[in-house]
């Protein structure tokens, strides 16, 4: 009963700062929606049991994409009216859109529910979350032996992704003073070090 | 327990309101990108709701992936959102297929 509750309470959240991400105005306050939703979606990997993921979807949508969009939305210097000019007329069409998909959604569940599972043996589970072993020991013990190179994989993605990034939105700026090594190093004290006799009273030509 | 139903439906109306997003903002590409992380969260909804009721860890192993490429693609999104912007002093991308050429 209790579960019950936490978990429409959660959904019911997650929903509407859904619809808010996408009607809000202000980009800002659609990113901050968005950490709402991930937030309380997080709450529902909780509920499932599924810590590690609802710890990592804290850590890596709240703390690292959202903060990006964040930072992104604050820098650019956006006229964001203009942007919702074709908002209505789009309208329309977006919910048609998102109707048929949710009556292709529903039918494809009504149809799932209506045939059953499918005949033959289940697939036998890979490991599931004992007693005894927490699920984050569970998961770990599972991606470092038979998705070992799937994680590879994902670490390959995610180089991929950062150096895209910085050859991206890098750009060297004209007017910057910058060390130039080799003309530091090739430097003699004849063209830095000067030795004068000045008379007293008269001080140093510079 | 909660029943799986009502885990899938919560991830079918998340999808469609990503969906949706992406139809009604078509000029501001932000909203789109965040609308495209909602979608991946639905997904990953329905992953994991999957996962914990057939008692298999793949489903939420498969989740953590698709966590993975929701990062990238936000890092490269908003990379060339930056780059666009500065060319163009506008992020409208209604008009993006001016760039050809």
């Amino acid at each position: 009963m209790v579960e019950a509750i936490i978990f429409y309470m959660l959904a019911a959240v997650v929903l509407v700062s859904g619809t808010a991400v996408i009607l809000s105005r202000n980009p800002v306050h659609s990113v901050l929606w968005l950490i709402l939703a991930f937030f309380n979606s997080a709450g529902l990997f909780l509920l499932l049991g599924a810590e590690f993921l609802a710890m990592l979807l804290v850590i890596v949508y709240v703390g690292a994409v959202a903060v990006l969009f964040l930072f992104v939305v604050m820098m650019l210097d956006i006229d964001f009216a203009s942007l919702r000019a074709g908002f209505v007329s789009y309208l329309p069409f977006g919910l048609i859109l998102a109707g048929l998909l949710a009556g292709e959604l529903i039918v494809a569940a009504g149809a799932a529910a209506v045939i059953g599972p499918p005949a033959g043996a289940p697939p036998t589970p890979v490991l599931t979350s004992m007693a005894g072993i927490s699920n984050t020991e569970a998961i770990g013990a599972l991606l470092y032996t038979r998705y070992v190179y799937v994680f590879q994989g994902a670490g390959m993605i995610l180089l991929t992704a950062m150096i895209g990034a910085i050859v991206l939105t890098h750009r060297s700026r004209g007017g910057v003073k910058r060390q130039n090594i080799a003309r530091q190093v090739a430097r003699q004290p004849g063209e830095a070090v000067r030795i004068t006799k000045p008379k007293v009273g008269e001080g140093v030509e510079l | 327990m909660i029943g799986l139903e009502h885990y899938i439906t919560v991830g079918a109306i998340l999808f469609v309101l990503g969906v949706l997003g992406i139809a009604l903002n078509r000029k501001n590409v932000i909203v789109i990108l965040m609308s495209i992380e909602l979608i991946l969260l639905a997904v990953n909804i329905n992953l994991v709701a999957f996962s914990a009721y057939l008692g298999d860890l793949t489903g939420q192993i498969f989740a953590m992936f698709v966590l993975t490429v929701a990062a990238g693609e936000a890092a490269i999104g908003l990379a060339i959102l930056v780059l666009y912007f500065r060319n163009r002093g506008t992020i409208a991308v209604d008009q993006i297929n001016q760039m050809k050429g």
